[in-house]
């Protein structure tokens, strides 16, 4: 007793760091303390996103990378986001059902979770848990998000590297995911390759990268052809990770990456402790009702009602 | 804000029958629940540690072909040796009767046979997990 959870998770208490991932997803002020703890213990892995269309082997394909990652002796976390059902509030995580034979390893930890929500991929939580294991000391962390949407844009201000997979005959095919997901892939991966019409993707997405604008970066996102199943280039998957890697690295985009996945990190927990002072005051007062029957019937406006909130805040805080 | 319940439904041992176990997971679901579900033949081992890195409150495992007396107990003493005692463990499936008295002194909390319906597992979760 006595000692904090941010401190037990330094030394290896993976119960610890269960725990806190447990009070970050569920907003337990309690959580903020022990981030503020282990923040200055993190920036050190490496963060790896995996997205695309639910069922094209996301799951699969992490499962295999780690299998690499692991004999070469790097620790891994891996964060599997599944959708939130908006009817019942409640989710099915099954992420964890592909990789569950790593369960038994200790250099990796896998956490399941749910939208709860929010929109772009990821969780609310997401960023925070990822500290934690960050924190845990962990080399690489794998973020695979929902895969639903075209907009899962959050990932690329979460990870370093970025994979978009792809499976041949999904609709359309390239003409249904150009939108959105293109620009965000630093890899691409057509999974299922033993599928008919891969090569016929390859050469459509080829083309269609090739088009797009071109990257301020210079970096040129390369294609992998994965069975995942079978585990068939995966390991060429990997190494196209660590090219990037190194890409990153020799030029000035990794440190604006990370500058962008702090100002991300810092702007949001910004928000939400503004959020809830206000809504905690106005919730104390009883006029969170009062506003919104009077916006209701259109008594007032919601624009005035927040900058009288914001003067009145600022004159008290002054007294 | 709030504590949302978290529910690992596994099934141990070589067992394939998982009807059961996915109308559980998705009747939990419906309860608006969060449910791992870690799929089929899983060892005790592999159980306890997901049940520990998805933090859950609670561990439901299913078994159809007999092997229950060996591998639910299992369950409850990994996690009690990793420091989780308080993870509770229930369970269901074709369990004989007899077996049940000697699984809940093996510390499982509670089992349900096959037409026990699932709002009176709800029921069960949500009267068993008094998360603040
Ligand atoms: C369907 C079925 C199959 C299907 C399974 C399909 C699947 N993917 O699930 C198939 C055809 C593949 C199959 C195969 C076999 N089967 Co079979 N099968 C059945 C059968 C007819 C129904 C099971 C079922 O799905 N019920 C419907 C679901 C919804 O009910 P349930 O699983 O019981 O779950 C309910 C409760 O038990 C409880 N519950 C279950 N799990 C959990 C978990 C928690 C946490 C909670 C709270 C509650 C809970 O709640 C559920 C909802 O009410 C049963 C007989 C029976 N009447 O039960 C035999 C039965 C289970 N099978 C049996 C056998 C022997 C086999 C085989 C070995 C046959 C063989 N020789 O090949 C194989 C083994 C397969 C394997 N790999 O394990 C025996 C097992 C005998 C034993 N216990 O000793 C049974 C009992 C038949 C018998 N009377 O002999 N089988
Ligand atoms: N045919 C084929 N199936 C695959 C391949 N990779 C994964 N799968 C299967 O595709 C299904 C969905 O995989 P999963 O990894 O869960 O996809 P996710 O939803 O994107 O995470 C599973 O049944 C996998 O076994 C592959 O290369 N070829
Ligand atoms: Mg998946």
């Amino acid at each position: 007793m006595g000692t904090t959870l941010a401190k037990r998770i330094l030394e290896g208490d993976v119960r610890a760091a269960s725990r806190l991932m447990r009070d970050i997803d569920d907003r337990i002020p309690s959580a903020l303390a022990e981030l503020k703890e282990l923040y200055p213990k993190t920036g050190r892995a490496y963060i790896i996103g995996i997205t695309g269309p639910p069922g094209s082997g996301k799951s699969t394909i992490v499962d295999k990378m780690v299998e690499i990652f692991r004999k070469e002796g790097k620790t891994v976390g891996i964060v599997a986001v599944d959708p939130t059902s908006p009817f019942t509030g409640g989710a099915i995580l099954g992420d964890r059902i592909r990789m569950q034979r790593h369960a038994t390893d200790e250099g990796v930890f896998i956490r399941s979770l749910a939208t709860r929500g929010s929109l772009g991929g990821l969780s609310r939580s997401t960023q925070d848990i990822i500290h934690v294991m960050d924190a845990m000391g962990k080399d690489i962390i794998i973020v695979e998000t929902v895969g639903v949407g075209q907009d899962e844009v959050e990932i690329v201000h979460t990870a370093h590297t970025s994979i978009v997979v792809l499976v041949p005959g999904l609709g359309d095919d390239i003409q249904a995911i150009k939108a959105g997901i293109i620009e965000i892939g630093d890899i691409f991966v057509i999974n299922k390759c033993e599928r008919e019409g891969a090569d016929k993707m390859e050469r459509d997405l080829r083309l269609v990268l090739e088009m797009g604008r071109k990257r301020e970066d210079g970096w040129d996102p390369p294609i992998f052809k994965t069975e995942a199943i079978l585990g068939k280039g995966i390991f060429e998957l990997v190494y196209g990770i660590y090219r990037h890697k190194q890409a990153l690295e020799q030029s000035q985009a990794m440190e604006k990456k990370i500058k962008e996945r702090t100002m991300k990190t810092f702007l949001e927990v910004l928000e939400s402790e503004v959020m809830n002072h206000f809504i905690q005051k106005l919730e104390k007062k009883g006029q969170l009702e009062t506003i919104v029957q009077e916006l209701m019937y259109r008594n007032i406006d919601p624009y005035s009602v927040a900058e009288r909130i914001m003067a009145e805040t600022l004159k008290e805080n002054k007294e | 804000m709030s504590r949302k319940i978290r529910v690992l439904i596994a099934k141990p041992g070589l067992d394939g029958h998982d009807r059961g176990a996915k109308v559980i997971a998705r009747a939990l679901r419906d309860a608006g629940m969060e449910v791992i579900y870690t799929g089929i033949r899983q060892t005790p081992e592999q159980i306890a540690n997901a049940a520990i890195q998805e933090g859950v409150d609670i561990v439901g495992l299913s078994s159809l072909s007999g092997a229950h007396m060996s591998l639910f107990p299992k369950v409850v003493q990994l996690l009690k040796e990793k420091g989780a005692e308080d993870i509770v463990v229930f369970g269901g499936g074709i369990i004989p009767v007899d077996d049940i008295p000697l699984l809940k002194k093996a510390g499982i909390s509670e089992i349900f046979l096959p037409g026990t319906s699932t709002e009176e597992i709800i029921r069960y979760i949500q009267e068993t997990i008094k998360i603040t």
